[in-house]
């Protein structure tokens, strides 16, 4: 299995040099510059501007620095942001661990609500809850994220008053400070676990449907297991395979997809890096947080690959 | 005969044979405001009065938190390489220059001893120097004595062209001197009248030469302390986000008697302006948000029963159509708006004046910007004493309509004019952005009146205003017949404001086109005003001179200013906060405080 994981690590190789190639040069043909703020400044002269040009290589041609910045990021090198003259793993790693618990918190809310309520659906088909489950679900993923999160911020915070809306890092530590931390996620987590829920649990409720109508569910039930055994043992083990991949495959994306929430809800993580960085014409800083993307998938790609087998001993590795 | 008087007047306040109150009296009995009095006074060599400061606690601290909300967070710290308002302003909390500029425009000492005047021997009679004294006792946040070699030494580092510091402009052309350890010269190549560009505002703040003196040139980006500042502003860095966060907290060993008030800082980046209204007038969770250029009748309704009010600050920033005196469509030697071209219609005097007839600055004031702008004729809005009194906007169709007619521009079957089978078509463009389509609109909406069929661009900010030599939507490539934006003018001074239009910064290819003079517009008479105007020492034929400036572009029809816009701040109503349309929002945070 070593072997297997190392075989598809040297495979990504390549093709994280293909997606880096293409960002790259998307990004040097995409228009603007990160000094344009600058521009409309009487105070800056035109020299300037162009110093700054040369001195971040910005006037090399495309291939010279994507061979900067490979050369570079193979040192481990991320290079540095142009807007804030710092390095752009600093910058990442600054933002973080914010990312992972917002998001890490919706999406393990979002694994709590579905598998329970899908499986549950799945075993009553059609009954009362079932029929609830499937029209909130709808509702649930057919309403955006920046809908939820204002209708969200206007019932709780400006009607109720209860809850702020600005995410920010509140200092101090113990009970008080964890308890604040908690009070002020609790919007845009439940803004992005719920709209996750709602697909989830469709998503679990139909793979259950597909494995609980299988001859060997019938066998066991015949033998005389209980139903809450030939659920969780034989039913949902199988069921899980695909929802795996859907979950293992959505984890790069809920990054991506977080930039809105993250966005209403000022909650200093990647997405909103990434979104400010563009609207900033930050190349390096683009680049890195794009790639991390792309890595991720890769990554999330395999794991989900070892998983199968963990669930299903069938699918061996070769 | 005004002038005279003025000038003998001034010169008995200086020699102390009237008192400065009688003069402003005066003054206002002409119809002159206290302020620009004031002013008057202050560029005629009088020191400068200093507003009665409001500032009521009588002790430091004690005032808990303050949170300032900035929809785009600071992404730097360094005011040296500050890219935009929002890096100044974060900056700002931290260091401190020699003299800011307050409310009512008159400069405030904040690390100098007193501000520079004539009768204090601070100011050279013919301009060329000037002396600064500096604040004895002053510490940086680490304890170290701030002295003129600190002073000397960000002059050395922002003027640099190696350091690449976007101050550079300000300290280019001049050396600065080290007296003895509290007093500076400046001395300059030319007479300069406006002095107080140098260790004054966003640009002036001053930088430990114990922390930085490595990091000079081309080393200036590795500096740890470009992220954690270190200056001797009334409140002391704990922890810095870029683009998310600046946590401080109160100086103890603050220069200034009671303050700050504030306990500790916090200013949040990010969202976006209508959300950070909301934060702060509506749900009151934070006390000050940042420049809300938000449509005014959505802050009369986030204001009723609010925890906040908007609060408006006066500068000369000036939104504007420019109209374009080269041809866009027609390329010579490889360069579009060439200035071998003329353009073939707006080369036309009175297609220009038609056009300024068709922007009706009512209606777009009315239904765009409300309490944020004023209608205006003029460029160069202010401060008061450059304000042109010679121009007056007006809209009329059917004046246009006459002129257009005029000018042998004949309406068509279709209602469009034409002349010699062409027809009067102009494409205008500008940045994306809500209420610049809406006025492009209204505009549009005149000239189909008028017989004038608009075509409407609008290209993303980030290109738009982007130095990107190879992008052709870029404002300076200006390969349109007309373009709107908004400069914003930055110090209370006109001279780097008007020195845009000097004909030798005309746009071109051969300057990669970073000349400002984009509308490639070139006039004798303007270029001899403006480079008059930087060496006058005189201040009443200096301003003269700013307004005949101004009075030329208005003759010529160069641009046709639009709206005269006023810095919109959101607030708690329990704080009180020291804003100048002149300086940036954080510039006097040592004088907030809140009312309990």
């Amino acid at each position: 299995m070593s072997q297997y994981i190392l075989r598809r690590l040297m495979i990504a190789i390549p093709s994280l040099l293909g997606i880096s190639v293409v960002l790259f040069v998307v990004l040097a043909l995409a228009p603007g510059d990160p000094f344009s703020e600058l521009a409309t400044n009487p105070n800056v002269p035109p020299e300037v501007q162009a110093a700054l040009r040369t001195k971040f290589g910005l006037d090399d041609p495309i291939y010279l620095r994507y061979l900067h910045w490979l050369a570079a990021m193979v040192q481990g090198d991320w290079g540095f942001s142009f807007v804030s003259r710092i390095n752009v793993d600093t910058l990442i790693l600054q933002r973080l661990p914010t990312t992972l618990y917002v998001i890490g918190s919706a999406q393990l809310l979002a694994l709590l609500i579905a598998i329970p309520v899908g499986v549950y659906a799945a075993t009553r088909p059609y009954s009362l809850f079932d029929q609830l489950a499937n029209t909130f679900a709808f509702i649930g993923f057919s309403l955006p994220t920046f809908f939820t999160g204002i209708l969200f911020i206007l019932v709780f915070s400006v009607k109720l008053d209860w809850l702020p809306f600005v995410y920010t890092d509140v200092p101090g530590s113990g009970i008080p400070w964890l308890l604040e931390m908690i009070r002020q996620a609790i919007m845009p987590v439940m803004v992005l676990g719920l709209f996750q829920a709602a697909s989830m649990t469709r998503f679990v409720r139909s793979a259950m449907l597909d494995v609980i109508r299988l001859d060997y569910v019938t066998t066991a039930r015949a033998k005389g297991l209980g139903q809450a055994k030939v659920i969780v043992k034989h039913v949902m083990r199988n069921a899980m395979i695909p929802v795996v991949t859907l979950i293992a495959l959505q984890m790069p994306a809920v990054f991506g997809g977080a930039i809105v929430t993250e966005q209403i809800f000022r909650i200093p993580g990647i997405g909103s890096l990434l979104i400010s960085s563009i609207l900033a014409n930050d190349t390096p800083v683009v680049m890195a947080v794009t790639f991390v993307f792309a890595c991720l998938v890769v990554l999330f790609n395999l794991i989900a690959d070892v998983l199968y087998g963990w669930l299903d001993p069938r699918i061996s590795f070769r | 005969m005004f002038d005279n008087n003025l000038r003998g007047m001034i010169d008995d306040v200086r020699d102390g044979r009237m008192d400065r109150r009688a003069f402003v009296k005066r003054m206002i009995a002409v119809g002159l405001t206290a302020p620009l009095a004031n002013q008057i006074l202050a560029i005629g060599g009088v020191a400068m009065a200093q507003s009665p400061n409001p500032y009521k606690p009588t002790k430091r601290g004690g005032g808990g938190p303050l949170k300032l909300l900035w929809w785009q967070g600071p992404t730097l710290l360094n005011p040296h390489f500050a890219t935009g308002t929002k890096d100044q302003d974060g900056s700002r909390i931290f260091y401190e220059p020699l003299a800011s500029w307050d409310v009512d425009g008159h400069l405030n000492p904040i690390l100098a001893a007193e501000i520079p005047s004539i009768q204090n021997g601070g100011l050279a009679a013919d301009a060329k120097s000037v002396v600064w004294k500096l604040k004895p006792g002053v510490k940086w946040h680490d304890g170290k004595p701030f002295s003129a070699d600190d002073v000397v030494f960000t002059w050395e580092y922002a003027s640099d062209p190696a350091t690449a510091a976007v101050s550079s402009a300000t300290y280019a052309g001049m050396t600065v001197e080290k007296v003895d350890d509290l007093t500076v010269r400046i001395k300059f190549k030319d007479p300069t009248p406006f002095w107080a560009n140098a260790f004054v505002g966003a640009y002036g703040c001053i930088i430990p030469k114990h922390l930085f003196a490595e990091f000079k040139g081309g080393k200036s980006r590795e500096a740890s302390t470009n992220l954690k500042p270190v200056g001797t502003g009334p409140y002391k860095f704990i922890e810095f986000k870029p683009g998310d966060l600046i946590r401080g907290e109160i100086n103890q060993d603050y220069h200034m008697a009671n303050r700050p008030y504030f306990d500790t800082i916090e200013m949040k980046g990010g969202g976006d302006a209508v959300s950070a209204a909301r934060a702060v007038i509506q749900t009151g969770e934070y006390d000050f948000a940042w420049n809300i250029q938000v449509e005014d009748e959505v802050l009369l309704r986030l204001e009723k029963g609010g925890k906040g009010k908007t609060l408006y600050a006066v500068g000369g920033d000036i939104e504007f159509i420019a109209i374009n005196f080269t041809d866009p469509n027609t390329e010579v030697d490889g360069e579009r708006s060439s200035m071998k071209t003329k353009h073939p219609i707006l080369s036309d005097q009175r297609v220009r004046q038609a056009l300024a007839l068709l922007v009706d600055r009512e209606s777009i004031k009315k239904v765009i910007y409300g309490r944020a702008g004023r209608a205006t004729a003029n460029y160069l809005n202010g401060p008061e004493e450059f304000v042109s009194k010679n121009t007056k906007w007006e809209f009329s169709v059917e004046k246009a309509s006459a002129l257009l007619e005029q000018a042998g521009w004949k309406a068509g079957s279709d209602g469009i004019r034409e002349k010699d089978g062409k027809k009067l078509k102009l494409l205008y463009q500008t940045s994306i952005n809500g209420p610049r389509q809406k006025t492009q609109a209204i505009v549009k909406q005149a000239c189909q009146k008028a017989g004038i069929d608009v075509e409407l661009k609008s290209v993303v900010a980030s290109v738009f205003f982007s130095s990107d030599v190879a992008n052709p939507d870029t404002y300076s490539h200006f390969y349109a017949d007309i373009e709107m934006f908004q400069i914003p003018m930055t110090q209370p001074d006109p001279a780097l404001h008007m020195r845009r239009y000097h004909s030798r910064n005309v746009a071109t290819k051969e300057n990669k086109w970073q000349g400002p003079n984009f509308p490639r517009w070139v006039n004798k008479d303007y270029d001899a005003a403006v480079d008059a105007a930087d060496t006058e020492t005189d201040p009443i034929k200096r301003a003269d001179l700013y307004i005949k400036c101004n009075d030329l572009m208005w003759q010529d029809t160069v641009m046709i200013p639009v709206m005269h816009r006023l810095a919109v701040e959101a607030c708690s109503n329990t704080v009180r906060p020291a804003l100048s349309g002149w300086a940036n929002q954080t510039d006097n945070l040592q004088d907030w405080y809140r009312e309990t």
